[in-house]
């Protein structure tokens, strides 16, 4: 008997047991079930929410491949830079390299392992005492969330995150495709609230600066927001092509802007995330990063403001530091907590870019604004939808009332 | 009950759990949110609800024949702000360092909904054995939910007990911080209390069937 029968046939015995829906979880993981029609008039397509999740996993393999190198040059190039040989980046000699890829995997499968480990056993508790299936909905936030924490994240304030963003961000919801927030960014400001000093500040993005601070081979890597919300912009010396292709400090997966957006690319293209969201963000990001370079322009803001860092930094640049482009491709366009309708989603959108721009420049305590400023419009989506829709019902009866008149006119003729 | 028969017991125990103000009715939020991250301030500020409360509904229960109809909110108001007053002074005289953490929140319990919604519908209709029961009870049951949030936001935002470093130094890394634990900060701020208190309000309605609503 081939292990696939073998498989269905378990799945009978276990019907109806507590296990049933740990096992099904893997099995139809390995298999499709065989309850599925093989005959007959179905319209069938190969996508389902496990195929859907996977092409996402898809998109951001290249991003956590790049963070293991990136957070291995960083670390290199940080001891570096303190032993007063500051590095020049060279992709080939120092940064695709065995040494940096080692250093980064050892501390960055750690975070996958914990984040998955963590998330489906929460998952698998929920779905045995609530007797149901267990749900694919954590494939994608297991992957996001060790890509949008720094390096050196604690394991341990991971997993009590893990537990807090899958258990009050999605579980008490209902589960998968309930939840009002998405998961991966509830996990995300828990840690930043909860742990503000692992998640802030000019050590943690480099791995092993913490505990080498305050001795003879203290490192430190600030990231560039970090440098421009204290006003010192011209003191880091990354080149326009180092923030687009990610050779700068910042959370794991955040950093290159181009494998994120060949990433949005796929996901496009394959039509599982909106283009329309991605888009209007943009647009939205570029709206409110001109109006600040407008008012440093026009000479309303001296170089003594203390937003005059951020105000000043061109508007198109933001698009490639931080987690702006991250967030964008990966997280607003989550199609559970997004809007619904495509009017919505420009709307919708719009505000995650226009935001996001918003709290980087105007609160100093929050260098990042992008992860905020998508769970506010998280709760504002069904808003949105809700008067578009209403907008299309008055469109709509108007247009019926119009054509009435219209027969009642040509009958009366 | 030797004391109390049946029904006047039921007055204390019902709003410890079945009808708790808190989790059940949802009242008195306000208060549970502002001043919990701190064992110390919940106790205090549930005694002083306790207080308040018990001779609050006796005083609008004596009067409860005499009070013009029209004009009972206002009545209710002077009877709450006089004993709140009360409770005030005592705290500065007493505590001040403790009345200067809770600040305007002991002012505020003059709003606290539980009380008034106790004068309404209850010390108004009933005699004042009864009205001082249901007041106790009330206040015991707002006030068992503050002591359970204030431990938890406490311990774990902060790593002490009233105030008494159980978990250890954080500062010179003794005991848990040793082996890397730090505290949550997050408990500290206001939407975790409301988390907290969602948390409770869940595992109350799901270990008594009589509260699952039905879809």
């Amino acid at each position: 008997m081939s292990f696939k029968n073998k498989l269905h046939e378990i799945k009978e015995q276990l019907k109806g047991k507590k296990l049933a829906p740990a096992f099904n979880a893997l099995h139809t993981f390995l298999y499709t079930p065989n309850e599925t029609t093989h005959s007959g008039g179905h319209v069938r397509v190969a996508d389902d929410l496990k195929r859907t999740m996977n092409t996402v996993i898809t998109a951001l393999i290249p991003v956590l491949l790049f963070g293991m190198f990136n957070a291995g040059y960083q670390h290199y190039s940080a001891i570096d830079a303190a032993n007063g040989t500051p590095r020049t980046l060279d992709i080939l000699g120092n940064f695709l390299t065995f040494d940096n890829f080692w250093m980064g995997a050892l501390t960055i499968l750690p975070l996958v392992v914990v984040s998955y480990g963590v998330g489906l056993a929460v998952e698998f508790v929920f779905a045995v005492i609530k007797g149901h299936e267990v749900e694919e909905g954590y494939l994608v936030t297991g992957m996001l969330v060790p890509l949008i924490v720094p390096v050196d994240t604690p394991l341990w304030m991971l997993a009590v995150a893990v537990v807090f963003g899958v258990v009050i961000g999605k579980e008490v919801f209902g589960g998968t495709g309930m939840n009002i927030l998405n998961p991966a960014l509830t996990i995300r400001a828990f840690l930043f609230f909860a742990y503000p000093t692992w998640m802030s500040g000019d050590k943690v993005w480099v791995h092993q600066a913490v505990e080498r601070a305050g001795t003879v081979d203290a490192i430190s890597g600030e990231t560039i927001l970090g440098y421009l919300a204290q006003g010192r912009g011209s003191e880091y010396s990354y080149s326009i092509s180092d923030m687009f292709f990610g050779f700068i400090p910042g959370s794991v997966g955040e950093t290159s802007t181009f494998l994120i957006l060949l990433g949005g690319l796929f996901l496009v293209f394959t039509k599982i995330a909106s283009w329309r969201i991605m888009l209007s963000a943009i647009l939205g990001a570029l709206t409110m990063g001109l109006i600040f370079n407008g008012v440093v322009d026009a000479g309303w803001i001296t170089e003594s403001s203390k937003f005059y860092g951020l105000m000043s930094f061109a508007f198109w640049q933001h698009l490639i530091v931080g987690g702006l482009a991250f967030g964008i491709v990966y997280m607003a366009t989550d199609p559970v907590t997004g809007s619904q309708t495509n009017k919505g989603k420009w709307y919708y959108g719009f505000f995650i870019g226009f935001i996001s721009v918003l709290i980087r420049v105007f609160n100093p305590a929050y260098p990042e604004g992008v992860f905020l400023a998508i769970l506010l419009m998280n709760v504002f989506a069904p808003t949105i939808d809700h008067y578009v829709v209403q907008g299309n019902i008055k469109k709509r009866l108007k247009r019926a009332k119009n054509s009435a008149l219209k027969t009642l006119n040509v009958e009366t003729v | 009950m030797g004391i109390l028969s049946k029904k006047d017991a039921a007055l204390i125990l019902d709003p410890l759990a079945d009808n708790n103000p808190i989790t059940i009715q949802v009242l008195g939020i306000c208060s549970a949110l502002a001043i919990t991250a701190e064992l110390e301030a919940s106790i205090v500020m549930a005694v002083s609800v306790l207080f308040v409360m018990g001779m609050g509904n006796v005083v609008i229960s004596l009067m409860r024949n005499i009070i013009p109809s029209k004009i009972r909110i206002i009545v209710q108001l002077v009877v709450v702000a006089t004993l709140v007053i009360v409770v005030d002074q005592v705290l500065k005289a007493f505590a001040y360092e403790l009345s200067k953490t809770l600040s305007v929140f002991v002012g505020l319990i003059i709003t606290n909904c539980i009380i008034m919604g106790r004068f309404e519908a209850f010390a108004l209709a009933n005699g004042p054995k009864r009205s001082f029961l249901d007041g106790i009870g009330n206040a015991a049951g707002y006030g068992f939910i503050l002591v359970v949030i204030g431990f938890f936001r406490e311990l774990l935002g902060s790593g002490t007990l009233l105030g008494i470093k159980v978990l250890g130094d954080p500062i010179e890394k003794t005991g848990l911080y040793a082996i890397g634990y730090e505290n949550n900060g997050f408990m500290l701020l206001s939407p975790m209390a409301l988390i907290v208190v969602g948390i409770i309000i869940w595992v109350q309605r799901s270990r008594n069937p009589a509260l699952i609503e039905e879809n």
